[in-house]
């Protein structure tokens, strides 16, 4: 039996940590994650979980902590958002390349200066390169069931690396939704026990974390991690399949919404998938063929899913909600770019770049993208490659 | 030929224990110690401060040096309350 609670993205996110009950949390607080830190917290004082708190300074020992933890064989999670990212950021490549399955809630938040605390995705944007798989959230009840899934993600022998699960800040975190829960039995049934090969603190069986590899293995372990990322792209969608089984929901690596027939359509992550749903359906009632893709993962890239649902489409606008200064696009836009060239027919692509620092992305400012998306369909030419949505 | 990385473990784990010695980090040293034999009291202090483990000892005597794992730190010279211990430049040799 499930039931629905009003609960705010970090409540959903650390509910879904309560159930899990991880052997060790080290985690240090940081708006807008607070509230994950926080209710946890209350849950371990309360004697709700047996898990092993670790009240740190500073976001660099959090994850120095988990990684400890981790290497030991404990089950271990943290939680962070934007400048708490950047100071744990040489320790987050370090849990990558030790292969520690370590789940994060990441609550998406500008990185500063100028000093700001809302939504955009520069910080987790920025570590897509560290190894880390990423789970992008559109809502709480996502927040809630991508952190129970990440956890097997993380823990599967042909995967074994950190997850991310993204949330956006304030507009998901401190967003009250519905929420189902799941019984805390059904979630500790699909979870399983974590059990590593390799424990640090095995005397029985000794091991050796994290030494000097320099000139003589460093390229092969990288070369590991590769195929680590491609091996979860077969792996992952036992993983799909098997919590459809056990709860109920479908999940794939990209929602594809009203995508089958359509002419033109917007790639969005996020919470902003959820609004462009909404201007969706307001064009199709105008029997303009207008979709959305929303791809759940940006780490595993789901490529052959991008192509499959983008092929048919003429136009796409792919909205970035980080900048990464090359003056070609953000993150999202250059990779799906690069991706569809493999396509011998491809549709015409642009990018905005929107939302940065929490600044508001509404229906109007949608719709106006869909507008030039018809106008790129009719011209069969792009205006402009890079735009900026709602800035002054 | 060293092993591919389909062969080896994942993430750096390393798998036996001990397996430090297999590394000859002796190859790093500029300046080689050389002791005067007869001027050594045997105290074995340098074996208590050398770092590196690469003081050779037998019959509670010092008879010589691992000269795969010393690195030519020097401590053992520097500790040496005879100062029978001196740091030469590895070309003199």
């Amino acid at each position: 039996m499930s039931k629905v609670v009003a609960l705010m993205g970090d409540q959903a996110a650390a509910e879904a940590m309560r159930q899990i009950e991880p052997d060790v949390v080290a985690a240090y607080p940081i708006t807008p994650q607070t509230e994950i830190v926080m209710t946890f917290a209350q849950f371990v004082a309360d004697g709700r979980v047996q898990t092993e708190m670790i009240p740190v300074e500073s976001e660099h020992s959090a994850m120095s902590a988990c990684v400890g933890a981790a290497a030991a064989g404990a089950r271990t999670m943290t939680a962070t958002s934007a400048n708490g990212l950047a100071l744990m950021w040489e320790i987050v490549y370090i849990a990558a390349s030790t292969r520690l399955p370590i789940v994060m809630p990441v609550v998406n938040r500008a990185l500063s200066a100028p000093i700001n605390i809302h939504c955009d995705h520069s910080d987790t944007m920025g570590a897509r390169d560290s190894g880390w798989l990423q789970i992008y959230c559109e809502n709480n009840q996502e927040v809630y069931e991508n952190i129970i899934m990440a956890i097997r993600i993380a823990e599967h022998k042909d995967i074994l690396l950190p997850v991310m699960v993204c949330q956006d800040g304030f507009i998901t975190s401190h967003a009250v939704e519905g929420v189902k829960l799941y019984e805390d039995k059904q979630v500790k049934d699909f979870i399983g026990e974590y059990k590593t090969a390799h424990s640090l603190l095995d005397v029985d069986k000794p091991v050796t974390y994290g030494p000097l590899d320099l000139q003589d293995y460093y390229f092969e372990h990288k070369r590991q991690q590769s195929e680590a990322v491609k091996n979860s792209l077969k792996a992952i969608p036992e993983i799909f399949a098997e919590f459809k089984k056990h709860f109920g929901t479908a999940y794939d690596f990209v929602e594809a919404y009203k995508l089958d027939d359509a002419d033109m359509a917007i790639v969005a992550l996020s919470s902003t998938a959820g609004t462009t749903k909404a201007v969706v359906d307001n064009l199709r009632a105008q029997g303009k063929k207008a979709g959305l893709l929303k791809p759940r993962f940006f780490r595993p890239f789901p490529k052959e899913k991008i192509l499959n649902a983008l092929k048919g489409v003429k136009a796409v606008a792919i909205l970035d909600r980080s900048e990464s200064f090359s003056n070609q696009g953000g993150p999202l836009f250059t990779e799906i770019r690069a991706a569809l060239l493999d396509l011998p027919q491809r549709p015409l692509t642009c990018n905005y770049i929107y939302g940065l620092g929490g600044r508001d992305i509404n229906t109007e400012q949608i719709k106006s993208v869909y507008a030039e998306l018809e106008k790129t369909v009719k011209d069969k030419k792009v205006k402009n490659l890079v735009n900026y949505l709602g800035v002054r | 030929m060293k092993k591919g990385w389909k062969d080896i473990p994942i993430g750096g784990l390393i798998e036996q224990a001990g397996s430090a010695a297999e590394y000859k980090s002796g190859e790093w040293r500029t300046f080689r110690p050389v002791r005067d034999e007869k001027k050594c009291i045997n105290c074995l202090i340098c074996w208590l401060y050398c770092p590196d483990s690469s003081i050779k000892v037998k019959d509670k005597k010092m008879v010589g040096f691992d000269l795969e794992h010393c690195k030519g730190c020097g401590i053992c010279a520097s500790v040496c309350p005879v100062k029978c211990i001196k740091m030469e430049k590895e070309q003199q040799k």
